[in-house]
């Protein structure tokens, strides 16, 4: 591709008076795109995002051994060395083929939580905010109310009773964490409640069900997708301490905070059965928190560096 | 001044005491309501989700005339709604029922490891904000530099970092490597049975009673758990201190305070910092509710005696009443602190309009 096309190319994406609504949404998100991409950080974060998603993915390709099943007559305790790349663990399996199969859990916990809890967040809060009056008040006094509640001990308490699993743990984070976008959702909502595109929706008859789902749902996504990414993190690093407590993944799923409580059995004499699944905690919860801040920064400007 | 003016001026201090009141008032309602919310919840969790709450209270190894006689204590046999009743009667009176593993009331036992937690909670307080504060008005100042990055990364790894993992790391190497620290527990073992604590903060009777071996040796248990969760504080204080700074600088009385000539380091510490301080305590009670609840998992790893260990251990026994105790206790304590941040903000902030 020569110089001029590309030139003309940039042109035809900002230009100021877009022939159709395809060329205004690819100008945006071009705009959007070269604001991300000038934060290095924000990059690095989608790349570990994106290895996080190619390593899910192709675990099966990876990991060199069972994850589950592992040599205990030979293979115990092993320290890293180049068979075994971050040594084995008690029950004699490989630690770097478990965290490459532990990565599906961690998607699987935080891609079914914002499925669970962003909704009922956007749900609660476009409500809220179109209807007003008493269901307004009622609606946010119950989100203030789980708002003020501590997280982890919740959910502590809703896994203790609804009992130890990963599917339970997962419920208990997602009731926990969607009054953030209940607020978010309401806020987006006030702002475009009296606007003259929804008066007009409602003149041509449409209703208060319609309006919501069609009209102002949409507009509320884009803010919930950077709070949801920024939430991400600490998801993980819920799902992970409920991990630790025995309370999330059972054995033997190689879900990276469960590695962890078994290997604080050797911690003094092994302690690398600990040191790698907390390593790979911290780097894709590190993703999840520079992606959503670089999000944050390109796509709602008026946030930035704060 | 005009006529209005005057006017306004005159009811300026009357519609002052209205606000105050009406804030106050507010305060209440929410208060109220976010309490019965919690008991709510923790009354769902306990009497809703099991299919039989007797057998999550006594276990399943309970013999079948003690299950009959706690169902009729319990109140099962009553309506839902009057079931509530009783339980947020008995909750005012701080009667959580009996715990399974300790066999006391669940109130006594939280009374007694409350302090612990109190204990290493302030102390990771304190190590945040003497570092946070700082490290986020130079970041503020000396934005884009080394320093700011600095700030950056470390306040980013703060908020990635799996705590409890974080703790045995620092345990493998301060405590087995190095040998800088002591082992996980409140105080060596010769002192557990000679030390009389008397308000239950080790630190603090320890120094009372000039017992200064005990104070070194609670100190070196207490440090590396107390300076994890300092870590933790630090990265959300920092943050926000920057964020209030950078706010604080771009307005014009600071310009103002440079052209008269006074020196940076009082435009910077006397002027900037002071505007942005009602909403650093805001941030620093915050944090020191986070870390409350932060101290589940850090006493888990360090043997702690305080209410996360509690928790953890009820949970590992099953012991629901002590595990919804203490979910009462420190979700209490979380409430309290939030609410009280935010009427403080109100009232202190005169630029914060009430109601």
């Amino acid at each position: 591709m020569s110089a001029e096309t590309i030139q003309s190319r940039r042109e035809w994406l900002l230009s100021d008076r877009p022939a159709s609504r395809l060329q205004a949404r690819l100008g945006r998100a071009y705009v959007s795109w070269r604001r991300f991409s000038a934060n290095r950080l924000a990059l690095v974060g989608m790349l570990i995002i994106i290895a996080l998603l190619v390593v899910a993915a192709f675990a099966d390709v990876l990991a060199p051994y069972s994850p589950t099943v592992g040599d205990l007559k030979n293979a115990r305790l092993l320290a890293p060395s180049a068979a075994h790349w971050f040594g084995t663990d008690d029950l004699g399996r490989d630690i770097y083929s478990r965290i490459v199969y532990g990565a599906r859990w961690t998607l699987y916990v935080v891609i079914l939580v914002a499925i669970i809890a962003a909704p009922i967040g956007l749900l609660v809060g476009t409500v809220a905010g179109y209807a007003g009056g008493w269901t307004d008040t009622i609606l946010m006094r119950v989100t203030d109310i789980f708002l003020a509640f501590p997280k982890l001990v919740l959910a502590l308490a809703f896994v203790a009773a609804l009992g130890p699993g990963i599917e339970n743990a997962v419920l208990a984070i997602a009731i926990t964490s969607w009054p953030p976008y209940a607020r978010i959702a309401r806020a987006e909502t006030l702002t475009v409640r009296n606007s003259d595109y929804i008066k007009a929706v409602q003149l041509m008859g449409a209703s208060p069900f319609r309006i919501v789902l069609r009209h102002i749902m949409p507009l509320c996504i884009s803010s919930l997708i950077i709070r949801v990414t920024l939430d991400m993190a600490g998801i993980i690093l819920t799902a992970a301490g409920l991990g630790f407590l025995g309370l999330g993944a059972q054995p033997p799923l190689p879900e990276w905070g469960a590695m962890i409580a078994s290997g604080r059995r050797f911690i003094l004499d092994q302690w690398w059965v600990a040191a790698a699944p907390g390593a790979a905690i911290l780097i894709v919860s590190l993703g999840f928190n520079l992606l959503g801040d670089g999000l944050r920064d390109a796509l709602d400007p008026r946030s930035g560096d704060q | 001044m005009s006529v209005a003016e005057n006017q306004a001026a005159a009811g300026r201090g009357s519609a002052r005491a209205v606000a105050i009141l009406s804030s106050l008032g507010r305060f209440l309602v929410v208060a109220v309501t976010t309490y019965l919310g919690l008991l709510a919840v923790t009354f769902f969790i306990g009497r809703v989700i099991p299919i039989d709450p007797v057998l999550a209270v006594l276990g399943d190894r309970a013999p079948t005339a003690v299950v009959e006689r706690t169902r009729r204590e319990m109140g099962l046999d009553l309506p839902w709604i009057e079931q509530f009743y009783l339980y947020v009667k008995a909750a005012l009176r701080g009667d959580f029922g009996t715990s399974v593993l300790t066999t006391n009331p669940v109130m006594a036992d939280i009374r007694r490891v409350f302090p612990a937690t109190i204990e290493l909670a302030t102390l990771g307080t304190i190590i945040g904000a003497v570092i946070g504060v700082p490290l986020g008005v130079l970041a503020a100042v000396k934005r884009g530099s080394l320093i700011d990055q600095i700030a950056r990364v470390v306040g980013l790894i703060g908020y990635s970092v799996p705590i409890f993992w974080l703790g045995l790391l620092g345990l493998v190497l301060f405590y087995a490597k190095l040998q800088w620290i002591a082992f996980p527990a409140r105080l060596d073992v010769v002192y557990e049975y000679t030390f009389t604590p008397i308000t239950g903060f080790y630190l603090l009777d320890a120094a009372i009673q000039g017992q200064w071996d005990v104070f070194h040796d609670a100190w070196r248990h207490i440090v590396l758990p107390a300076a994890l969760l300092g870590y933790l504080s630090l990265a959300y204080i920092s943050r926000m201190t920057r964020s209030f700074m950078l706010n604080e600088l771009a307005q014009e009385y600071i310009v103002a305070a440079r052209a008269k000539g006074l020196s940076e380091t009082r435009v910077i510490w006397g002027h900037a910092l002071r505007n942005a301080a009602v909403p650093m305590v805001t941030v620093i009670a915050l944090s020191y509710a986070n870390l409350l609840e932060g101290s589940v998992l850090t006493e888990t790893v360090f043997s702690w005696p305080g209410i996360g260990l509690y928790i953890t251990n009820s949970l590992q026994n099953a012991d629901m009443n002590a595990v919804l105790g203490g979910t009462i206790a420190i979700g209490s304590v979380f409430i309290a602190i939030n609410l009280l941040s935010d009427l403080l903000y109100r009232l202190l902030d005169p630029r914060t309009k009430a109601g």
